[in-house]
């Protein structure tokens, strides 16, 4: 579709100097609305400003799901787009369908831009990578969970900011002496399941995380560290230490934003949100707690969001035209640019380092900390996760464990459950891959 | 009876094949498709597959979930067709009756057909918004700690109640185009012969109001399985958790969203035959009963 606008535009240039030099069009299409949409559109003319070969033009697909989708359906209809922006949910779908996307670290490489992993954050450096440690992804909107507190609703209860769950236990009956619901979550794979894993270096998934292949790949979740932490957050819910309000993400958050809530897991992301939004207290930002009796100290965690695939079946000139985009996309100005107005993390360090020369953490605190969180010890299993059908995966998670929060089923019941759907969805995915 | 015929056996099939055209391409050669999807499992992008026979399926009716949701189906469009049909002659028999300001009254009772089912849905966050909904506020000076998104049944409730308010417009537009269409003559013979208006509408009004009510079911059928859809969407906004959903939203979940292309077209398939079955029942055995004048 999006050919028919480029067209007539290339055809008008051609005919307005037949000397000027034909630019190499390319396509972006991504799910980013609102007020990201408008950053993603300042990233494209800043690109298209800095140099005159190649112009890129990004197109809102709508959300992370239906672009993903519209990019499948034109990719089987041969009018797949340059760039595509896929969230980390769908990132096994379109990593096991090689050969529809070329790696981004060949596809720099080849042209020319160079590429080295260490100039990335560590805690981004191979989510969306193969087996070898070759990214094929292009980290893009990178966020991470952290936790949220209400500085006004600490202060009344005179306490601090908890670093572990156990410090929570401690501190939770005094925020809710104080009239406060102690801690709401907003995404229960992410933050408690997810993440979890990474924070305390458990493995959760056969085959390496599922990173060696889809074959074979069992997801492991029926665990006792995971029993022992569901079981705490049953305690606190109905001793009103903890609040829970569904699977919506909103419908969690907004307990905070109201300052009902003194605390919310949330993503890093929400940072420039909750700044927009004027709240009528101070917030700050600190790591995702850990249990200390699992793991004396916390391990990183790994980026959630989206990253940008570059698609294949395209003409060399717009493959080089894709390198020099992300090229541009990864220098520190911009990286900088999109952390500052955004608040998901900059993806190098050398953009860290520029944000941080410029004093942007000295006038937002918060803004460091998942950046921080993703640079703590790396283990075993913080790289992240690679699992097929994993939107369906998260759909039993979501179901399950607000079952046994709602008190529908006990603990045991659920993870077991989760254990043998995610297992039979995994089966499947892997047979979808074979030929 | 002199039976008019085409002299040519071609006009006739030219004549027909703009519509035929259409119905293969957007009906046969999809519904084709699904049904060869359903014994693959298939990686979206079309590189690879793998034959599985009666697998997909097989699994359905082995997962408990999925039952729950083809009850929760069957729960929800027999309410929702009965409810709004109900209210909607309710509405039409008593508006039928007025005879001062009775356009003004029709209009505004016809006024939410205008209203589009994800708008519908939105609007039933509003109004049940968990912390200051005006309705859930209501219900909650009755004791009813309502929670949508979290309670399945407050979800359901929710669901089940914006459905039929936006379905009651177009039953009662006809219905009361129904009603109006009774001869004033058998109305006023069945005056004389019966005093009670409710035995009159049980006896006359009724019978000749089926023609009306067996197309109004049929619509208000395929309206609770497919057109809810939108309202679903926006009440669930993509998340399902543990809350109630239908098959059809269950297609959407796994094939567009989920990319799982053979589990989806095999419960499409189911789909269809449960749409094919109920369509046969209700002609044979419902229009049977129904005497057009």
């Amino acid at each position: 579709m999006q050919r028919h606008f480029i067209l007539p535009a290339a055809a008008t240039f051609a005919l307005l100097g037949s000397t000027a030099m034909a630019q190499v069009e390319i396509t972006w299409w991504h799910g980013m609305g609102g007020q990201l949409g408008e950053v993603v559109n300042e990233i494209a003319t800043g690109f298209n400003e800095s140099q005159d070969e190649y112009t890129i033009t990004p197109v809102f697909r709508g959300s992370y799901e239906e672009t993903l989708t519209a990019a499948i359906a034109a990719f089987r209809a041969g009018e797949q787009p340059n760039v595509v922006q896929v969230f980390d949910a769908g990132a096994a779908t379109v990593i096991g369908a090689q050969g529809a996307t070329i790696p981004v670290q060949d596809l720099l490489e080849q042209n020319g831009a160079g590429f080295d992993i260490e100039a990335y954050i560590p805690g981004v450096r191979y989510f969306y990578a193969d087996t070898d440690g070759k990214m094929i992804g292009m980290p893009f909107n990178s966020s991470s969970p952290v936790l949220y507190y209400n500085e006004t609703a600490l202060e009344e209860a005179g306490v601090e900011v908890p670093q572990t769950y156990e410090d929570f236990e401690q501190i939770a009956p005094a925020l809710r002496d104080a009239g406060y619901i102690p801690l709401v979550q907003t995404h229960l794979p992410w933050e408690m399941v997810e993440n979890f894993h990474s924070r305390h270096d458990l493995p959760f998934a056969t085959n390496d995380n599922g990173y060696e292949g889809a074959e074979g790949t069992e997801i492991l979740i029926d665990s006792p560290e995971m029993a022992m932490h569901f079981t705490k957050l049953k305690e606190w819910l109905d001793a009103g230490l903890f609040g829970f309000y569904g699977t919506s993400w909103d419908d969690n958050q907004a307990r905070f934003n109201d300052g009902e809530a003194a605390m919310y897991i949330g993503s890093s992301g929400d940072f420039g949100g909750l700044t927009a939004m004027d709240l009528p207290f101070e917030f700050g930002s600190s790591f995702l707690p850990y249990w200390e009796s699992i793991t004396p100290e916390g391990y990183q965690t790994f980026i959630g969001g989206a990253s940008l695939f570059a698609m294949s079946g395209h003409s060399e000139e717009e493959n080089a035209a894709t390198a020099a985009f992300f090229e541009y996309l990864t220098s520190p100005e911009v990286q900088y640019m999109w952390h500052r107005e955004t608040g998901y993390v900059p993806i190098t360090e050398a953009a860290y380092e520029m944000a941080r020369e410029d004093g942007h953490y000295d006038r937002f605190p918060a803004a460091e900390t998942a950046i921080r969180q993703l640079s703590l010890q790396s283990g075993e299993n913080t790289a992240g996760y690679r699992m097929g059908f994993y939107v369906q995966i998260r759909d039993v998670m979501n179901r399950e464990l607000s079952r046994f929060l709602n008190g529908e089923t006990d603990i045991e019941a659920a993870l077991a459950t989760i254990e043998t759907e995610g297992n039979e969805l995994l089966g499947r995915f892997s047979q979808t891959l074979s030929n | 009876m002199k039976r008019a015929a085409f002299d040519q056996k071609w006009f006739p099939v030219l004549l027909l094949l703009p519509q035929l055209s259409i119905i293969c391409l957007f009906f046969y050669w999809p519904a084709w498709q699904a049904l060869r999807s359903s014994f693959y499992l298939e990686d979206p992008f079309g590189f690879g597959s793998t034959f599985v026979g009666f697998e997909n399926y097989l699994r359905l009716f082995r997962s408990g979930e999925y039952m729950q949701t083809a009850w929760f189906t069957l729960v929800f469009s027999l309410s929702v067709t009965f409810l709004s049909l109900a209210i909607a002659l309710l509405l039409a028999v008593k508006a039928d009756g007025v005879l001062r300001g009775a356009k003004t009254y029709r209009t505004l009772l016809m006024w939410v057909y205008a209203v589009a089912p994800p708008v519908a849905g939105f609007l039933a966050l509003i109004l049940f918004n968990q912390r200051w909904g005006p309705l859930t506020e209501f219900f909650r000076a009755f004791g009813w700690d309502f929670r949508i998104r979290l309670d399945y049944f407050d979800t359901a409730f929710a669901m089940i109640a914006v459905s039929v308010w936006k379905q009651i417009p177009v039953n009662f537009i006809f219905f009361l185009s129904g009603l109006q269409s009774i001869p004033k003559a058998v109305r006023e013979a069945a005056l004389i012969d019966n005093r009670s208006a409710v035995s009159r509408f049980w006896t006359v009004t009724f019978p000749l109001l089926a023609p009306t009510g067996f197309f109004l079911l049929i619509i208000n059928i395929t309206y609770s399985l497919f057109d809810t859809f939108g309202t679903i969407d926006t009440i669930l906004r993509n998340n399902p958790g543990d809350q109630p959903i239908t098959l059809t939203y269950q297609v959407y979940l796994d094939g567009f969203r989920g990319q799982d292309i053979g589990g989806s077209s095999a419960q499409s398939v189911v789909l269809m035959v449960v749409v094919l079955a109920l369509t046969i029942v209700q002609f044979r055995m419902v229009e049977r009963r129904i005497h057009y004048t």
